[in-house]
C-alpha cells in the first residue's frame, strides 16, 4: 500500500533517469604472462525498456563487461574500478556478495550462449526454475513447482507439467533456451543481459528465441542488454549499440545511425564484413589481422595495426571516446576528432 | 530407473556363473590330487582311490562342477578339512568381522576424505587446501603395516589409550568396547582411501565448479554454500562414487593386513591360514563370499550411480 502511494512520486522524478548506468569500469585478469586488462574504463546507460546492443569480437571484453556488472567475476579477475549505478540503488560495485545475491536472478538476470552446458544436468527443469522463485520470492516448493510449469507454458514449451519433470539433456538446444529465458524471467526483473542467447543455436530456431524475448520483454518491460557479435541479431532487436573491442567502446549510436552511417573504421570493417546479396560471387570482406593480445597492445589506438584509415596521429596516442557534435553519438577515433595530435 | 535395476540384476547373472567356474576349478588347477593332500604321502594307494571315489573325483569334470554348484546354491559349502566343520557358517562369522572392520574403515574414508576434499575445493588454494593435500599425500604414501605399527606403537604401547589387538577384551564386551577396538584397525586400512577420495573429491569439485551451470547458479543469486554443497557436489559425486565403489572393493581386499597386524578375527586370517593348511573347500567358500560381495557393491554403486546421474538413469 505505501509502496503504490508513492509510486507515482518515485517515478516522476526519475522520469528519464537511466535504468542503469555503468561508468568507467575496469576489470582486470592476473595471468602468469601479466596483468591484462579484459575491460578497459567502459561507460554505457541503459534507459528502462530499452534494447541496448554491444557488438565485438570474440575477446573484445562484452561478456566480461556484463560479468562484472552482475559481480560474477571470478579470481583470477577482479573489477579495478568504476561505478554501476541500477535504479535507486548504491554502487552495485560496492555491494556485499550477500546484497549482490538479492539483486542477481530477481531484478538483473542473464542468459548465456550455451544452453547446452548453462542448465545444471541432474537436476529437474522445474527445479532448477523454481530455485529462483524460492530465493526471490520466498514461494513455497510447491508454489515454486506450479509457478515453474506455468514460465515453461509462457516460453512456448508443450506440456510444461511433464516437461517439467524432465532433465536437461532430454531437451532440444531450442528448448533449453526457452528454459533458460523462463528462469531468467521468472521474477520479471528490470534488466536482463543475453549473452550470445542465439549463437549455438540451429538458425531456424534462433528467430523463435529471439521472438520470444522480444515478446516477453514486452510484457514485463524490462530492459536488455544484447551481446553479441552478429550484426544482423542487432539490426533486428536493438535500439542503441555499442562497438567494442580490446576492451573499451569504439563507437555508441543508435542501431540506424550505425547501420547508416558508420563512424569507426572498425564498425565500418564489421558492416563490410555482412554478406549481402549483391555481393554475390565475390569473396567476403574481412577485417585484416586478429584482436590484439591484451597484454601487448599497440601504442596510441589499440585498432590501428588493423585500420586501413591509420595514419601519423593513431600512433601517438590512444583517442578519447568523444560525443560528435549535435547528436548523442560517440566515437574514439582521430578522423572524428576536431584536435588529433601531431 | 525399474528397468535398469532388472536389466543390472540379470548382467549379475553370468558373472556369478564366471565366478563360480573358477572357484570350482581351483581345487582342480592347484598342483597335486586333492585325495593325496588330504590324506598324505603314507596313504596307500588303495585309501586314495577310495577317497576319490567318495570325493567324486572319477567322475567327468563337468558333473562335478554341476554337482558342487548345486550344493552351493543349496548353501552346502563343503566341509573344512581343517577344522571338520561346515564351511558356510565358519566364513560367515570371520566375514561378519571384515564387514564391520570394512564399514569402519569406509566411514572413515567417506567422512574425512570427502568432507576435507570439499573444503580444500572450496578454499582452494589457501593454507588449509596445501595442507590437507600434503597430508593426503603422506596417507597414499604410507602402507597399511606401517601406519598400524606406527599407530599401536603411539596409541596403544605409548599413550596406552587404545587396545592393541582382537575385537573385545578377553572377558567379553559389549558395544562400546567394540568402537574401542575397531577406532584403530579402521582408521588404519581407511586412511588410503580417505586420502585417495580427498584428492578426487578436490579435483572433482574443482572441475564442476568451472562449468557453466555453476554459473547459471550463481547468476540467479543461489548462496555460496548452496552452490557448492548443492549444485556443484551433486554432479562431482558422480565421480566420488565410482572411485568409492573402487575403494569399498579395495577396503575388503586390503583388509588383509589390517587384520594380521591388529589380530582382526576377520576373514583374511582365516583365508592366509587355509591357504596354508590347503584347506579348499574354506578357500574356495571364501573367495565365493569375497567375490560374490564384490558383485553386489559393484551393482549397488551402479545403481547409486543411476540415482545420481539423470543421463544414465534414462538411456
Amino acid at each position: 500500500m505505501d509502496t503504490l502511494m508513492h509510486a507515482p512520486k518515485t517515478a516522476a522524478k526519475n522520469a528519464n533517469a537511466p535504468l542503469l548506468e555503468v561508468s568507467n569500469l575496469s576489470t582486470e585478469f592476473a595471468t602468469y604472462a601479466g596483468t591484462l586488462s579484459a575491460v578497459d574504463g567502459v561507460s554505457l546507460s541503459l534507459q528502462p525498456g530499452e534494447v541496448f546492443g554491444i557488438v565485438g569480437e570474440s575477446g573484445s571484453g562484452k561478456s566480461v563487461t556484463a560479468l562484472s556488472i552482475m559481480g560474477l567475476i571470478k579470481k583470477p579477475g577482479r573489477v579495478t574500478g568504476g561505478t554501476v549505478r541500477f535504479k535507486d540503488e548504491a554502487n552495485l560495485l560496492d555491494k556485499t556478495p550477500a546484497e549482490m545475491r538479492k539483486i542477481r536472478g530477481g531484478q538483473i538476470s542473464m542468459i548465456f550462449q550455451e544452453p547446452m552446458t548453462s542448465l545444471n544436468p541432474v537436476f529437474r527443469i522445474g527445479w532448477q526454475i523454481a530455485e529462483v522463485l524460492q530465493i526471490h520470492r520466498e514461494m513455497t516448493r510447491t508454489e515454486a513447482w506450479e509457478r515453474a510449469i506455468h514460465l515453461l507454458d509462457r516460453v512456448g514449451i508443450a506440456s510444461p507439467a511433464k516437461r517439467a519433470r524432465e532433465f536437461p539433456h532430454q531437451l532440444s538446444g531450442g528448448m533449453r533456451q526457452r528454459v533458460m529465458i523462463a528462469m531468467a524471467m521468472a521474477c520479471a526483473p528490470s534488466l536482463l543481459f543475453a549473452d550470445e542467447p542465439t549463437t549455438a543455436l540451429d538458425v531456424t530456431v534462433q528467430a523463435q528465441i529471439l521472438d520470444l524475448m522480444v515478446q516477453l520483454k514486452e510484457e514485463d518491460g524490462a530492459a536488455v542488454m544484447l551481446i553479441t557479435h552478429d550484426m544482423g541479431v542487432i539490426a533486428e532487436m536493438a535500439q542503441k549499440v555499442a562497438v567494442m573491442y580490446a576492451g573499451v567502446v569504439m563507437e555508441e549510436a543508435t542501431v540506424e545511425e550505425l547501420f547508416d552511417s558508420p563512424l569507426h573504421p572498425y564498425t565500418q570493417g564489421l558492416l563490410d564484413s555482412i554478406p549481402r546479396k549483391k555481393s554475390r560471387g565475390q569473396s567476403l570482406k574481412a577485417i585484416p589481422g586478429i584482436v590484439p593480445n591484451l597484454l601487448h597492445l599497440p601504442t596510441g589506438c589499440r585498432f590501428r595495426d588493423r585500420c586501413a584509415a591509420a595514419h601519423s596521429a593513431c600512433a601517438l596516442a590512444d583517442p578519447p571516446l568523444q560525443t560528435m557534435p549535435n547528436s548523442t553519438r560517440k566515437v574514439r577515433c582521430w578522423l572524428h576528432h576536431p584536435e588529433p595530435p601531431k | 530407473m525399474r528397468n535398469y535395476l532388472l536389466k543390472r540384476l540379470a548382467q549379475t547373472i553370468p558373472v556369478l556363473f564366471g565366478i563360480s567356474i573358477l572357484v570350482f576349478s581351483m581345487l582342480h588347477l592347484a598342483p597335486g590330487d586333492p585325495a593325496d593332500l588330504l590324506l598324505g604321502p603314507d596313504a596307500t594307494p588303495e585309501a586314495v582311490e577310495d577317497l576319490r571315489e567318495d570325493m567324486g573325483l572319477n567322475r567327468p569334470l563337468i558333473v562335478q562342477y554341476g554337482a558342487w554348484a548345486g550344493r552351493i546354491v543349496q548353501g552346502d559349502f563343503g566341509r573344512s578339512v581343517v577344522l571338520n566343520r561346515a564351511v558356510l557358517p565358519e566364513v560367515m562369522k570371520r566375514f561378519k568381522n571384515t564387514l564391520i572392520l570394512t564399514a569402519g574403515a569406509l566411514a572413515f574414508a567417506v567422512v574425512f576424505g570427502i568432507g576435507i576434499g570439499i573444503l580444500a575445493a572450496k578454499f582452494h588454494q589457501t593454507v588449509f587446501d596445501s595442507a590437507a593435500m600434503l597430508v593426503a599425500l603422506a596417507g597414499i604414501s604410507m602402507p597399511t603395516f606401517f601406519t598400524g605399527i606406527a599407530a599401536i606403537l603411539i596409541f596403544a604401547m605409548g599413550f596406552q589409550v587404545l587396545p592393541s589387538s582382537g575385537m573385545y577384551p578377553a572377558r567379553g564386551g559389549d558395544f562400546f568396547d567394540l568402537m574401542r577396538h575397531l577406532l584403530m584397525p579402521a582408521v588404519t586400512l581407511g586412511a588410503v582411501s580417505a586420502a585417495i577420495l580427498a584428492r578426487i573429491t578436490r579435483s572433482a569439485m574443482l572441475e564442476v565448479i568451472q562449468q557453466d551451470f555453476i554459473r547459471t547458479a550463481r547468476a540467479k543469486g543461489v548462496s555460496e554454500d548452496k552452490v557448492v554443497w548443492i549444485h556443484a557436489l551433486r554432479n562431482a559425486s558422480i565421480t566420488i562414487v565410482t572411485v568409492l565403489g573402487m575403494q569399498i572393493g579395495y577396503l575388503l581386499g586390503g583388509s588383509v593386513i589390517t587384520e594380521a597386524v591388529f589380530s582382526w578375527p576377520g576373514l583374511g586370517q582365516m583365508m592366509v591360514r587355509a591357504i596354508q593348511a590347503r584347506d579348499y573347500p574354506t578357500v574356495q567358500g571364501g573367495v565365493l563370499i569375497i567375490a560374490m560381495s564384490f558383485v553386489f557393491i559393484n551393482l549397488a554403486v551402479d545403481l547409486i550411480y543411476a540415482w545420481l546421474d539423470p543421463r544414465i538413469r534414462y538411456s
